[in-house]
């Protein structure tokens, strides 16, 4: 993970893609959110969605399990440089989550994160507050998601 | 305790004397006007182990806060703590089981906004607040209404964990858009 300083407004990673299978969607639904069009093909098919549809929040999960293993990657390559590797901090949360069209079973979403703002926390003196757009799209390259995350990243030599 | 959420459909499964109460009653549908502004209920307790906090954070977050004792006291979380997600959905949960499974719930157009203001600690007993702030008919589509809930997640102490703000789409009672 990169430090506060050498992050800027902006700057665009993408994130990688995830396929949605039936039995994925089943399984988050009937452990999270077991309303029937999250849950069985049929009913589904007769809900506003069309068809067996992906919990949002299942959706905002796997944007997470993404940008994790993003952050995981930039970690690595970090490293190899014989880079320090900054450690984020938490997330006060977020604002303006999108759930723009329904993630139908067989989708595959692509994900994007773009840095939007940067300050200095005022509460935390070393830590940096970023908010960074993440967006989902589908393989039809239709906007399916998206939300404005915050989280605390720490300034070099902090 | 039988959960107070403001109408006759409540007695669908309460806690009574530690044992679980199936009261089984025709199944009822809550529309639109059974969600005006004001406190809908409270759902709860919903016990969170230390075992589904790790199985989540492995799956979908597995930042070392979420999943290793000894990083995450170290981290600003200072103590092993579920991701915010994995707090998210069991609201999802808790609200689904709580009302939403039993709602004419069309599904939800986004969050406006969540607010993570304290760790979802291992062995937590969640309870959730949820409120209407706010209940209209669509301009769209006149035969649904859009309630937007606050949900306030506390521990067991009654600190506030999870505030959520969600519009869901509902759909009012038959002939009510005619």
């Amino acid at each position: 993970m990169r430090f506060f300083e050498d992050i800027q407004v902006g700057d665009r990673r993408a994130l990688g893609s995830f396929t949605f299978t039936a039995a994925d969607i089943k399984k988050f639904a009937g452990k999270f959110d077991p309303q029937r069009f999250h849950l069985d093909e049929e009913a589904g098919r007769k809900s506003l969605f069309g068809g067996l549809a992906a919990s949002g929040w299942h959706v905002a999960s796997v944007c997470m399990k993404l940008l994790v293993a993003d952050g995981q990657r930039q970690a690595r390559e970090a490293l190899a440089r014989g880079e320090q590797v900054a450690v984020w901090g938490a997330s006060p949360g977020f604002r303006e989550l999108r759930w723009i069209r329904p993630v139908l079973a067989g989708d595959t979403i692509s994900f994007v994160n773009e840095v939007v703002s940067k300050r200095s926390s005022e509460s935390r003196p070393g830590w940096g507050i970023l908010q960074g757009s993440n967006s989902g799209t589908n393989q039809r390259g239709e906007e399916v998601f998206s939300f404005l995350a915050t989280a605390f990243v720490p300034m070099r030599g902090s | 305790m039988i959960p107070d959420i403001g109408n006759s459909a409540s007695l669908d499964g309460y806690e009574c004397w530690n044992r679980t109460v199936s009261v089984h009653l025709p199944k009822m549908t809550l529309t639109f006007e059974d969600f005006p502004p004001g406190r809908f209920g409270t759902f709860g307790p919903r016990h969170v182990s230390r075992e589904e906090i790790l199985e989540f954070a492995a799956e979908f977050d597995p930042q070392p806060m979420h999943l290793d004792e000894a990083a995450a006291s170290k981290s600003m979380l200072k103590g092993l703590a579920a991701s915010g997600w994995h707090l998210c959905s069991i609201m999802m949960r808790m609200m689904a089981d709580g009302f939403i499974t039993r709602t004419a719930s069309l599904g939800s157009p986004g969050v406006n906004e969540v607010r993570w203001l304290a760790p979802l600690r291992p062995g937590d007993d969640l309870t959730l607040e949820v409120d209407v702030l706010e209940a209209r008919v669509s301009r769209s589509r006149p035969e649904t209404g859009i309630v937007t809930f606050k949900g306030t997640a506390r521990n067991a102490a009654g600190e506030a964990l999870c505030e959520m703000t969600s519009p869901i789409m509902v759909g009012r009672r038959a002939g009510a858009a005619s």
